[in-house]
């Protein structure tokens, strides 16, 4: 199952032609190599943020709140917000990828698993702590490589308005614990 | 025989030229009717004979299409928070909505040339729309089972886009307000100092000096004169440095300097871009914008004074030349084309009687209503790093869905559960807002409701 994607695999600078038997064959790094990488990227942006901005500003030293609805608050956006809209900026630009963040427990139901490795994946990363989940997707006439990554409660920031918020369906989130996925998308040939 | 052969060719040949010569001249002219399919809607049907405003390639496809409708409204969209935006949907998981609604390009909704099924807001499909995504609704909100699927989008509660005043935690942070609010006042324009050190003001070409008419320097031929020196002495321009030559002298294609009798809007765009964007974008000015003749009432699909019915639009339409009277422009200047039962029953509404009071002396600045402190309202705009508070110029901004009037307009004044019931009945509407609403929508209750049942606030609770 190799992961043919040019723009990516420029991108991560790991592009290689080879040639062999008279044909060009085109070869890339694996998907779950490329997953793994952008996983980690959003993970650290979104730690440092949670940590270094929310929980730094708003929660310790209260300069400024942050709020879901900061336009309106003239107020911090929260980091789930934060981390969506750039996979909405993402989305805008480029269909070789694409992720999300899903909870079996969210606050917006639009957020809850739906498709079927979507709703085992992040029943595995919750009963199987610091463990990814892995497989193969056909939604609509595209074969996805789909991965999902824990999403951890980095800092009291993230419990304290999961635990709170009105529309929460789990009220007990405990710091280290995993609240829900991060679910990134590879279309690959079938 | 050969004889008749060759009358034959001659008339063939004079007849195609005859239809190739009126197809070349219809299709540069503005009256393309005979090619169009069908009517467009009242959103289009100004530039319903600038064909390739939406067909901007003669081939093109879907993409074209839909790069022309994200042309003209990405920018609404994007400040009406779009609940629905493309991303959402071009998102893979989401790829079964797609098959049962493919939000991803705008006709699937808002489809052009189909009278017989276009519906308010040009909708085009039937009302069960909301139902494809969310037929679940009653199981995260148990309040709304058994509610009609037509009832979604259209009593008030929800729309498709713009939801900036209808959702739940707007509702439960506004729950309680009066009707009218004890403060309620409209927004102030941002000052003369504000606008002339804005971004992009010329204050170079036009430095912030109070002028007289002995100060105005014309062009070589054109002689002074004194009423229209006194009608300009008293505007803001006179106030910020702009004479006759600013908006007179018009550079043409050749980059000479000429002396034009009547400027176009391209004049004041110098100075009032967003207002003039606005004025382009509206129904006013849409024509202007695809380079057809100017809109006039006569045009119009809603009902026009007849002494009216030729008037052409421009700037000066309603700001007429040298004396820019805004207080003309917000309510006499409409009046004087608009003749529908809303506009006719103004000045017998309680809005009207504010506006007469801050007019004529009586009432505090800013507390009157007049037609354009809703249809044209003082909207904050942001031009480089900094915000002004700007008159909006595009009156279609917030006309449909009419909830998008809660935040900007009504809720200056007025609470928003008294906004949400006035703006939902259509007889108070027409007679303008004079009386209570007599329709009730019960968004708040529900949110009351869930409130009660849920014991004590929880954050995310405004």
């Amino acid at each position: 199952m190799k992961f043919k994607l040019l723009a990516l695999t420029s991108f991560i600078g790991l592009s290689t032609v080879l040639s062999g038997c008279g044909e060009t064959k085109t070869t890339g790094i694996e998907p779950q190599t490329m997953t793994d990488a952008l996983f980690k990227v959003m993970e650290a942006d979104r730690t440092v943020y949670t940590k270094l901005i929310i929980g730094r500003l708003a929660k310790k030293e209260k300069v400024i709140k942050a709020s879901e609805h900061w336009k309106d608050e003239k107020a911090l956006v929260l980091p789930a917000q934060m981390f969506r809209y750039g996979a909405e900026r993402v989305a805008e630009k480029t269909s070789d990828f694409s992720y999300s963040l899903l909870s079996l427990w969210p606050v917006n139901a639009q957020n809850k698993p739906k498709t079927d490795i979507e709703k085992a994946g992040l029943k595995f990363i919750a009963e199987n702590p610091g463990q990814n989940y892995y497989g193969k997707e056909t939604l609509g006439d595209t074969t996805y490589f789909t991965a999902v990554y824990p999403d951890v409660a980095v800092a009291e920031a993230c419990i304290s308005c999961h635990n709170k918020h009105k529309d929460s369906p789990r009220t007990d989130f405990k710091l280290g614990e995993v609240m829900g996925g991060v679910v990134i998308r590879l279309p690959i040939k079938s | 025989m050969m004889k008749l052969f060759n009358n034959i060719w001659t008339l063939w040949l004079l007849s195609t030229l005859l239809i190739l010569g009126y197809l070349t001249y219809i299709f540069n002219v503005e009256e393309k009717g005979i090619f169009s399919p069908g009517k467009l809607t009242h959103g289009h049907h100004q530039i319903e004979m600038a064909c390739s405003s939406c067909h901007t390639e003669p081939l093109g496809g879907g993409e074209v299409i839909q790069d022309a409708c994200v042309n003209c409204h990405k920018e609404e969209l994007k400040i009406s928070d779009d609940s629905h935006p493309k991303s959402k949907f071009t998102d893979p998981r989401n790829i079964s909505r797609v098959k049962e609604l493919d939000a991803r390009v705008c006709v699937t909704c808002h489809t052009e040339h189909r009278t017989k099924i276009t519906k308010s807001m040009g909708v085009t499909i039937p009302e069960d729309f909301c139902v494809k995504c969310h037929s679940e609704i009653a199981e995260d909100r148990p309040s709304h089972k058994g509610m009609e699927f037509t009832s979604c989008a259209s009593a008030g509660c929800h729309n498709y886009h713009d939801n900036r005043a209808l959702y739940e935690d707007f509702l439960e942070k506004h729950i309680d307000e009066p009707h009218h609010l004890p403060e309620g006042k409209i927004k102030s324009v941002s000052s003369l100092e504000e606008i002339t050190t804005s971004a992009g003001y010329p204050i170079s070409k036009y430095p912030v000096k109070k002028l007289t008419g002995t100060d105005i320097e014309l062009h070589p031929g054109i002689k002074k004169d004194a009423l229209i020196t006194e009608e300009w002495s008293i505007t803001a321009h006179a106030q910020a440095g702009v004479s006759c030559n600013a908006c007179h002298k018009v550079k043409d294609d050749k980059g000479v300097v000429n002396w034009v009798e009547k400027p176009s809007h391209d004049s004041c765009k110098t100075c009032h871009k967003s207002e003039v964007k606005g004025f382009l974008t509206g129904k006013h000015g849409m024509r202007l914008n695809q380079d057809l003749s100017a809109m006039t009432p006569a045009m119009s699909r809603i009902s026009m004074k007849s002494t009216a019915h030729d008037k052409e639009l421009t700037c000066s339409s309603c700001h007429s030349s040298h004396k820019f009277d805004v207080k003309h422009a917000a309510v006499d200047a409409c009046l004087n084309c608009h003749n529908d039962q809303h506009s006719q029953s103004y000045k017998d509404s309680p809005h009207f009687l504010l506006w007469h009071k801050e007019t004529s002396g009586q009432g505090d600045k800013n507390t009157g209503v007049s037609c354009a402190t809703c249809h044209m309202p003082r909207e904050e705009k942001e031009l480089g790093d900094q915000t002004l508070i700007l008159t909006e110029h595009n009156q279609n901004m917030n006309l449909r869905p009419n909830e998008k009037m809660l935040r900007s307009v009504c809720m200056n004044c007025h609470g928003l559960g008294f906004s949400i019931n006035a703006l939902a009945d259509k007889k108070l509407i027409q007679n303008n807002f004079k009386g209570l609403p007599k329709v009730h929508n019960q968004s708040i209750d529900l949110v009351k409701q869930r409130l009660l049942k849920r014991g004590k606030p929880r954050e995310g609770s405004p």
